[in-house]
């Protein structure tokens, strides 16, 4: 068909067919795999929600999941639930979205994370199952940014809304072995049992210099050594997502009792 | 099809002998990201294999009909597409690995051994041998991260594959982890040093001064 490989209709030729299988190749691929993927997303985050909680164990994950957790869309400004299933709520595309979310800048922004998304998924736990009633944890979905990465993670927190239970950070980039400890289970140990609030109801965690932390205080955790500003970005995720334009208002109502009633 | 021998050479020789990142020092950024640990790099070793191994096939297969002019384009085009396909392939059945390969599966598309390979086998030589071209330059590679992973994961953090070896002072054990083998320096140095014993014991892989 074409004398010479290097004449101009050639040249288009092989590029055009090339581009062609190559499209179908990686379309197919995307389009056959694209369930599974779907899929293996909401079990890691399934997961990482029973792991916060202590609920994981080994075992059918969905199963667990379907049987201690209920998932709940709350209104960041007012603290109220919003009617709205959570399977088809996308919080990552929401929190980036302008007219999902609200900007956020200046001393607002203290986590950096540039903005924030109107409605945020909540997750009760029930140890002896949902239909029990018995609440066990309160799953809230927090992230800031630390030295190189946006850090998230999951705050488990007790009925009482203030006493923390676990967090568990399953997404960040940062240091390895360095930064890279806030997913340690070992320091993510530290925080069981502090007090997300003080007494006026303000965000107290304190990340203090590692070593400085008072064992007796309700407040204080260890820093990561070697990796002060990931342990200061642990430290504004927290006042941050503690705060006014966080968790507060809906914290407030757990604690006078929204829960009770619904 | 080439003799026994020559398919031992094209295949084996690139481990040692001809080892892509140790004697054409190729594909070192990757080398680095991903050996801190023994699974990411065993994951890592076996999707550039196989992209290195197709990529030499299909190009290999259409040699003779890509223009001069373009030729890196459509060398580009058709690994740009295999990595794609592996990356989904990953993240659809070893989601947790690939999350934690994130960029760097990607990154296999600039990845200089099988852009290497491509232009300066594939681009001559048969479809067969080029693919076993592919997967011995894949094995150099892989065998070359396992070795750096190896130490790193077991000096770093103690561990071999996520199983403790060391245990750690921080768990009770009596190991002080060595945290500059989990920062990217330490793998160039460990790099260095293989090939320094690689070339002590095969004095011909010595640059002339």
């Amino acid at each position: 068909m074409f004398s010479n490989n290097d004449s101009i209709g050639k040249t288009f030729f092989v590029v055009i067919a090339l581009c062609l299988v190559c499209a179908i190749l990686v379309a197919t691929a995307a389009v056959q795999l694209r369930p599974k993927q779907i899929e293996n997303k909401l079990l890691d985050s399934q997961k990482n929600v029973l792991a916060v909680t202590g609920l994981l164990t080994e075992g059918n994950i969905k199963e667990l999941y379907t049987k201690h957790i209920q998932e709940r869309l709350v209104d960041l400004n007012t603290g109220e639930f919003v009617d709205m299933a959570p399977a088809s709520y996308d919080y990552r595309r929401a929190m980036k979205a302008p007219d999902t979310s609200i900007r956020l800048a200046g001393a607002d922004d203290m986590a950096s994370i540039k903005s924030r998304a109107n409605v945020a998924p909540v997750y009760f736990a029930y140890n002896d199952g949902v239909e029990s009633g018995n609440l066990s944890a309160i799953v809230l979905p927090v992230h800031g940014y630390g030295l190189w990465s946006t850090m998230h993670a999951f705050l488990a927190l007790d009925n009482d809304g203030n006493t923390i239970k676990g967090i568990n950070y399953y997404e960040q980039g940062e240091t390895a072995g360095l930064g890279g400890e806030v997913q340690n289970p070992k320091w993510t140990a530290q925080f069981v049992g502090k007090k997300l609030l003080d007494e006026s109801g303000a965000p107290a965690i304190k990340v203090m210099k590692p070593g400085n932390a008072n064992p007796t205080s309700a407040y204080e955790v260890d820093g990561l050594s070697g990796a002060t500003l990931t342990s200061n970005g642990v430290q504004n995720t927290f006042d941050f997502w503690a705060g006014a334009k966080g968790f507060a208002p809906f914290l407030t109502k757990v604690r006078d009792g929204a829960l009770n009633n619904g | 099809m080439a003799s026994a021998k020559e398919i031992k050479t094209v295949l084996f020789g690139p481990i040692f002998a001809n080892n892509p990142i140790a004697l054409q020092v190729l594909g070192i950024c990757s080398a680095l990201a991903v050996t801190t640990k023994m699974e990411k790099a065993l994951v890592m070793g076996i999707a550039l294999t196989v992209v290195a191994a197709f990529s030499n096939l299909f190009i290999s297969l259409i040699r003779n009909h890509i223009p001069s002019s373009v030729r890196i384009i459509v060398q580009m085009t058709i690994i740009a597409s295999l990595v794609i396909v592996v990356d989904q392939v990953l993240k659809a059945f070893a989601y947790d690995v690939a999350k934690e390969l994130s960029v760097f599966v990607g990154l296999i598309i600039t990845n200089c051994i099988v852009m290497g390979r491509a232009e300066a086998y594939a681009m001559k030589t048969g479809p067969g041998m080029s693919f076993l071209d592919g997967i011995g330059n894949g094995l150099g590679y892989s065998v070359l991260l396992l070795i750096v992973a190896f130490i790193r994961e077991l000096f770093g953090s103690g561990t071999l594959f996520g199983v403790e070896v060391l245990p750690l002072v921080s768990a009770g054990g009596w190991y002080q982890p060595m945290g500059m083998m989990l920062i990217a320096p330490s793998a160039f140095i460990i790099i260095g040093l293989l090939i320094w014993v690689l070339r002590a014991f095969r004095p011909e892989q010595v640059e002339k001064a």
